[in-house]
């Protein structure tokens, strides 16, 4: 994308719709850059709900699984109480998440990535619906003297790093791409995940999908990504927050953390290179724009890093809810049906005020769609269209 | 003494003695109930020991009875991710780094803690005045019941930048000397086994010092006394009669600390690097133990065996920490009945 606008930045920023430029200057940082929209049409879709609200629904659900979307699913679940069913979500990781759907405890299940075949055939209770609910960005920071947010990177360059085959900050490839910063002669110090994290897993997801650099050195594909890899190189620390402290107090440190507690922790982070060639602010438009223009299998099983869009931050994760096709009781099925048409629609208002990224419309309404395929008894619990979209 | 005195109460009552003879005979329900209480939370105590023990290895099972013991103990490196790629390959999960770490930093601990630990025990039972004594033991009953997590939160955001300067100064001198060089080999980064080691330090010296006091405590006071008395200065006296005779009890409290070092998770979690993948051989380098990697990876343990190998390394631990507390147990009632 063009890069020449770059100087001229922060007059752009509040000017024309196209997505050209990308800030660079360092004092330009605070505001926010035209890909960082803070339009509340952006933050706050006000997607309408298709789905009639089903009477005879069970008054409590029960999900279990991912940590990863905890935070909000907190907020939908104490918001949607008020419409007279109790979720109780345990945040017990996705792998417990998806051992309790498998053996039917919970009436969902969460988990950052997709059920392989496996997985899958393991299921007690049929075939398993894959929803995707919110959108989460997981973001590359540094603590290195003078540079401010915004050291462009691209997938190989940051793949070398965690490769242990570019160990310098002031190495050519990272000077190549940051010709606005002055890049010190300093070891970079990496850090990692060292617990099974949702988080890593769109990390290396990205590394696998840019960096062949990366994927050879971790042996090949079925092994440089997932969430834990065996890191040739780094630090381990335990939790967003044991990356984050080894990040801010080791000068020269690189790490990756979600995008929420980068900002709450007021973390410098990088601008990453996207498919189309631009470098992406991580910020909730941009990782809303990640699933606006790709194309997704039809059970949606499948991540979302490095899609295609001119706006597309590229290190972008959804996290998917697990719910049987077969449903065993009615109220449950619909209560089901009630709490997730809800949740895509109306609820995706919420994830911004946390830094989660409402889905973009395009994988909102496949979502969506999912929940017709919920059945009882052999039949559809809801059926409903979606309304073709206003155009804008 | 209470017992001679009550042999020697009012002349016994005739009604008495019936009734004790009586509670002889038919034992009432309340003392049936008690034994059975007694008795029962006894049994119970170790039928949940063996219930834990024997789930641990059931769990551990499918991993041992697919890879064999002998590859988890002689493998160093710890890579779940490669399992699913080859079942029958290689066994992925090698385990002797953890067994390694948890050695390593429990040692270090141990070496940094116990000289300390004797040194303020001795200072609490025979230096301090009575007007120090208890607020310093207080004190240090406390630092005994501060939660782990805290300590590693203070670990990670206090005790790493105090410790960076310093360790890369020695880091600097010791690095090039032949032999132990390794062992001190830069860079410093922060969290390291050095670092887990400082913090298990400072976590097992409330426990060895508390043990050390009692053993210090029983030194027969006769013998203290005959030592002053034939003109022994105070360290004199405290060597010949406490120190001396003390040396099997402080081997058994340091022995109890490092079944405290062995097992702690989450302070050495936060501050010891996690890297899983071999042992590093300098103490500045990153490292994990075996509770700190159950307690990274069993929540999204799902590659193949992956779960069952860290239940594996839970056996590890358990046996581990059972012969050294076992050990320091015996050596403890060792010294409790040469004394008595």
């Amino acid at each position: 994308m063009a890069v020449a606008g770059a100087t001229a930045v922060v007059f752009a920023a509040i000017g024309s719709s196209s997505a050209s430029a990308v800030s660079t200057s360092a004092s330009a940082t605070k505001k926010p850059t035209k890909q960082c929209s803070t339009s509340l049409k952006v933050l706050r879709p006000h997607y309408t709900n298709p789905v009639p609200k089903l009477a005879g629904a069970s008054d409590s659900l029960s999900g279990a699984g991912s940590t990863f979307v905890n935070p909000i699913m907190s907020i939908w679940s104490s918001t949607f109480a008020k419409q007279g069913t109790k979720v109780a979500y345990q945040s017990i990781g996705s792998g417990g998440g998806i051992a309790q759907i498998q053996a039917q405890t919970v009436d969902f299940g969460a988990t950052d990535i997709a059920l392989s075949d496996t997985e899958a055939a393991a299921a007690k209770g049929g075939p398993i619906l894959h929803v995707p609910m919110v959108l989460g960005a997981v973001v590359a920071v540094y603590n290195v003297k003078g540079l401010a947010n915004g050291l462009r990177l691209d997938g190989e360059t940051l793949g070398k790093i965690y490769a242990g085959q570019i160990t310098k900050w002031n190495d050519p490839a990272i000077k190549a791409q940051n010709s606005q910063f002055a890049l010190p002669d300093q070891s970079i110090a990496v850090a990692h995940r060292s617990d099974g994290s949702g988080t890593s897993a769109i990390f290396t997801d990205y590394l696998t999908k840019t960096s062949p650099s990366w994927t050879a050195k971790l042996g090949g594909e079925a092994t440089s990504r997932g969430k834990t890899v065996a890191w040739p190189v780094g630090i381990g620390g335990k939790g967003n927050e044991g990356v984050a402290a080894v990040v801010s107090q080791t000068e020269g440190a690189i790490g990756y953390v979600e995008l929420q507690y980068a900002i709450a922790q007021k973390l410098t982070y990088a601008f990453v290179k996207n498919s189309t060639g631009a470098y992406i602010e991580p910020c909730v438009a941009t990782v809303r724009a990640a699933v606006d223009k790709g194309v997704f299998p039809a059970d949606l099983r499948t991540t979302v890093t490095n899609e295609p869009g001119p706006l597309a931050y590229p290190i972008t994760g959804t996290v998917y809810a697990l719910i049987y096709q077969n449903q065993t009781d009615e109220g449950k099925a619909k209560a089901i049906v009630n709490y997730f048409s809800w949740m895509l629609t109306i609820g995706q208002n919420f994830p911004a005020s946390i830094n989660y990224a409402p889905m973009g419309s395009l994988l909102q309404q496949k979502a969506l769609l999912q929940l017709g395929k919920i059945q009882f008894g052999g039949k559809p619990v809801v059926k409903f269209t979606i309304p073709k979209a206003k155009k804008k | 003494m209470s017992a001679s005195g009550q042999a020697a109460a009012p002349p016994p009552v005739t009604v008495g003695a019936e009734a004790r003879a009586l509670s002889r005979q038919r034992p009432r329900l309340g003392d049936l109930t008690f034994r059975a209480l007694v008795s029962g939370s006894g049994a119970l105590i170790v039928a949940i020991f063996l219930a834990i023990g024997i789930f641990i290895l059931d769990e551990a099972w499918p991993a041992i009875s697919h890879y064999g013991i002998g590859s988890f103990l002689s493998g160093s490196r710890w890579a779940p991710s490669e399992a699913a790629l080859n079942l029958e390959g290689k066994n992925p999960y090698g385990i002797l780094q953890f067994v390694y770490g948890t050695v390593l930093t429990s040692a270090i601990a141990l070496l940094l803690a116990v000289p300390i630990a004797v040194g303020l025990a001795l200072y609490i039972t025979e230096i301090a005045p009575s007007l120090i004594r208890r607020p310093l033991a207080y004190v240090i009953d406390i630092l005994a019941s501060v939660p782990s997590v805290v300590y590693g939160f203070w670990g990670i955001f206090a005790l790493i930048p105090a410790v960076k300067p310093v360790a890369n100064d020695l880091s600097d001198w010791l690095h090039s000397i032949p032999v132990v060089g390794p062992i001190f080999a830069g860079p410093f980064f922060g969290p390291s086994y050095f670092v887990a080691a400082l913090v298990l330090a400072i976590m097992v010296l409330p426990i060895v010092t508390a043990i050390c006091r009692e053993v210090f405590a029983v030194a027969p006071l006769a013998e203290k006394e005959a030592a002053l008395a034939l003109g022994a200065t105070r360290w004199e006296m405290i060597k010949l009669a406490i120190l001396k005779r003390s040396r099997v009890g402080i081997f058994g409290a340091a022995i109890l600390g490092l079944g405290r070092a062995f097992g702690e998770t989450i302070a050495v979690t936060m501050v010891i690097g996690n890297s899983v993948l071999g042992i590093t051989t300098s103490i500045f380098g990153q490292g994990a133990t075996m509770p700190s990697v159950i307690a990274n990876e069993f929540t999204e343990a799902t590659e193949p065996f992956h779960l069952d190998s860290l239940f594996v390394v839970a056996l590890c631990l358990l046996v581990v920490s059972l012969i050294v507390n076992t050990a320091g147990k015996l050596i403890i009632s060792r010294v409790g009945t040469r004394i008595a």
